[in-house]
């Protein structure tokens, strides 16, 4: 047995996600294989209707293969059910989306201790952990803002803070930048760099910007619903430039 | 996690207000209406059984049926004499007191002012039977009862509407019709009966002097017995019958051709019709109730199509759909809940408040309170529940995408 730390940390084997019956029915995913080590930062590309989208879904625990085997930490998701997937979500994974998700009328603060509160910690730790979270992404003063009174990159920042929170081993995050300009979103992609780096969270993130993507070590790109060439965020830069 | 939820849904209903306070509306209305009638009808029966039990407890009543009369118009059946009065007292056990009643309306007259009174024929056993104790005066000295002095005894109404200018009528003389009596002592206040009639509107007199000066007859119209507490009046009402079937010769199998009355029975009648028209008016209330529950219903369901993407998101980090149920189960409970309590404090508020102009007196019911509580709580439950399976089943990434 190799050593565990070479093990990867997430490993799909011939995934495949069909949605839809008889003649109406679409294939998605035509057989992924896909190994994720811990500490990576993967980004995944490719166009509309790739797949690019149900892998992730899969991959954070929100959806579950057709076929195929999906190993989290050595553990097989792909037979848990719907409340055991919570679970893991819960104890391992930490989502940031396009639309940032935050609850309206509700405070920075508040959203950000929302996962903690699911893991039944008391508010004294609630407050402390969301605060750190809140430093970290560089908005401790602004705790007592809602949604409606914070900028975009702002909120962004805060869903990313909900994200961490909980120490999650994974972040995943669903085209983090779409609702950004360039400028906001190359701060967002410098702090998820960062959370990668500094905090050695997995950074697992869909996007379709190249310039987004080559912030990455690795780049995934995703067609018709196979995985089509895997390369270095360094070699995507590389070609940018 | 039930404490969690708990904590979650208060934020909630604080966050949305206005939209709270619309929810509970429906049944802080169903709470109040419900409460506040129920209340108010349970005073209203205890002060009718009050007003009935004013009339004197454990008294029967004897007087002739009304025999259904051939052609039409009802006949009195044979009157009673004295001599049954002396019967029941002689040979009845279990009874205190005996009176004959001998009434007559007339108007008295004093100085220039003139009133419709009843007169009312009988003995000192009346008063005592009735429990009516004299507010200054005397009673009848037995010479009087036996030589149908003109003496009377006047109830409350009568000095107030007759003697207005004096302090003690006793040993005035009043005009009755065409009589003079001499007022001997006042009775105390009494006030309405239940079943219609002022009671203090009285003149009493000796029942030989009304015989003879008002009737003309040597009639009593119906006997007052007093039945000591100690006995149950049923054996003592049989007696009774068996005794007055016997001195009136009525065959077996031939009806009575009187009746006994029970102000008990009266008293438990009465009660049973305000019962009744309590429960009624509380049925609507409870009406109103229900409806409150589906408004909350209604809310619970749009605040799930509303907050689709909320409970998205909740799932998405790690919210067990067993939360998200329990966290909206929790807000409708909580909502109906406070819709309960606050239905609770404004029918109080409102009993108070209508006690003083409907002259009753305010009883704080625990059993209709907590039963109102109790039923919006479990509206709460009910109607909430629903939404909240809904809620709890939607798939996290359709949750998500919703707009």
């Amino acid at each position: 047995m190799a050593d565990s730390s070479k093990e990867p940390l997430i490993s799909l084997r011939g995934v495949t996600k069909r949605y839809g019956e008889g003649t109406a029915a679409f294939q998605a995913l035509k057989g992924i294989d896909l190994d994720i080590m811990a500490g990576d930062f993967v980004a995944v590309m490719g166009p509309s209707g790739s797949g690019k989208s149900t892998v992730m879904n899969i991959l954070g625990c929100l959806d579950t293969p057709t076929t195929g085997s999906f190993l989290f930490k050595g553990v097989r998701v792909e037979g848990l059910d719907r409340d055991q997937r919570s679970l893991l979500r819960r104890r391992y994974l930490g989502f940031v989306f396009q639309g940032f998700n935050l609850l309206a009328r509700t405070t920075a603060l508040e959203n950000v201790e929302l996962p903690l509160v699911y893991r039944g910690e008391n508010s004294k730790t609630r407050h402390d952990m969301a605060m750190a979270a809140l430093t970290k992404v560089g908005l401790a003063e602004w705790h007592d803002h809602t949604p409606a009174e914070l900028s975009g990159g702002q909120q962004q920042r805060v869903a990313i803070a909900r994200a961490i929170v909980t120490h999650p081993d994974v972040l995943l995050a669903d085209e983090p930048t779409g609702n950004l300009d360039s400028e906001r979103s190359v701060e967002i992609m410098e702090l998820l760099t960062e959370l990668n780096q500094v905090s050695g969270i997995t950074v697992l993130m869909v996007t379709h910007e190249a310039e987004m993507a080559s912030f990455a070590r690795t780049v995934v790109r995703f067609k018709d619903g196979l995985v089509e060439d895997i390369e270095t965020g360094r070699q995507l830069r590389a070609e940018l430039t | 996690m039930l404490w969690t939820s708990v904590i979650l849904s208060m934020r909630e209903i604080r966050r949305h207000l206005m939209r709270s306070i619309l929810t509970v509306l429906g049944l802080v209305i169903g709470v109040f209406a419900v409460v506040t009638m129920v209340t108010l009808g349970d005073a209203a029966s205890r002060s009718v059984q009050s007003q009935i039990s004013s009339l004197g407890s454990n008294l029967l009543t004897v007087l002739p049926a009304q025999s259904a009369g051939r052609g039409g118009g009802g006949q009195l059946a044979q009157p009673f004499k004295i001599e049954d009065v002396d019967a029941i007292r002689g040979q009845i056990g279990g009874v205190t007191d005996v009176a004959p009643q001998v009434q007559t309306t007339v108007t008295a007259i004093r100085n220039a002012a003139n009133w419709s009174v009843t007169v009312n024929g009988t003995t000192d056993e009346y008063f005592k039977g009735q429990g009516w104790a004299l507010a200054t005066g005397r009673l009848f000295t037995p010479p009087e009862e036996q030589a149908g002095k003109s003496v009377c005894i006047i109830g409350d109404t009568v000095k107030t509407n007759l003697y207005a200018d004096v302090d003690d009528p006793v040993g005035t003389t009043l005009r009755l019709g065409a009589v003079s009596c001499e007022v001997i002592g006042l009775l105390t206040k009494r006030g309405q009966s239940g079943i219609g009639g002022d009671q203090d509107n009285t003149v009493v007199m000796p029942y030989r002097a009304v015989q003879r000066r008002f009737t003309g007859n040597r009639n009593v119209q119906f006997i007052m017995v007093a039945v000591d507490p100690r006995f149950d009046s049923g054996p003592i009402q049989d007696s009774i019958s068996k005794l007055m079937r016997e001195r009136r010769n009525i065959r077996a199998g031939k009806n009575d051709d009187f009746s006994i009355l029970d102000t008990k029975q009266i008293s438990t009648a009465l009660g049973n019709v305000t019962g009744t028209l309590t429960a009624a008016v509380a049925g609507i209330a409870a009406i109103s109730l229900l409806v409150g529950g589906i408004g909350i219903m209604n809310i619970m369901l749009v605040s799930v199509t509303e907050r689709t993407r909320e409970i998205g998101i909740r799932l998405a980090i790690g919210a067990v759909a067993r939360e998200v149920l329990l966290q909206f189960l929790v807000e409708a409970v909580v909502l109906s809940a406070m819709g309960g309590a606050i239905g609770l404090v404004l029918a109080f508020v409102a009993c108070v408040l209508l006690a003083i102009p409907l002259k009753f007196q305010f009883v704080f019911e625990p059993q209709i309170n907590l039963m109102a509580f109790a039923i919006s709580a479990l509206i709460g439950v009910v109607f909430g529940y629903f939404p909240a399976r809904r809620a709890a089943s939607l798939d996290p990434i359709d949750a998500l995408r919703h707009e």
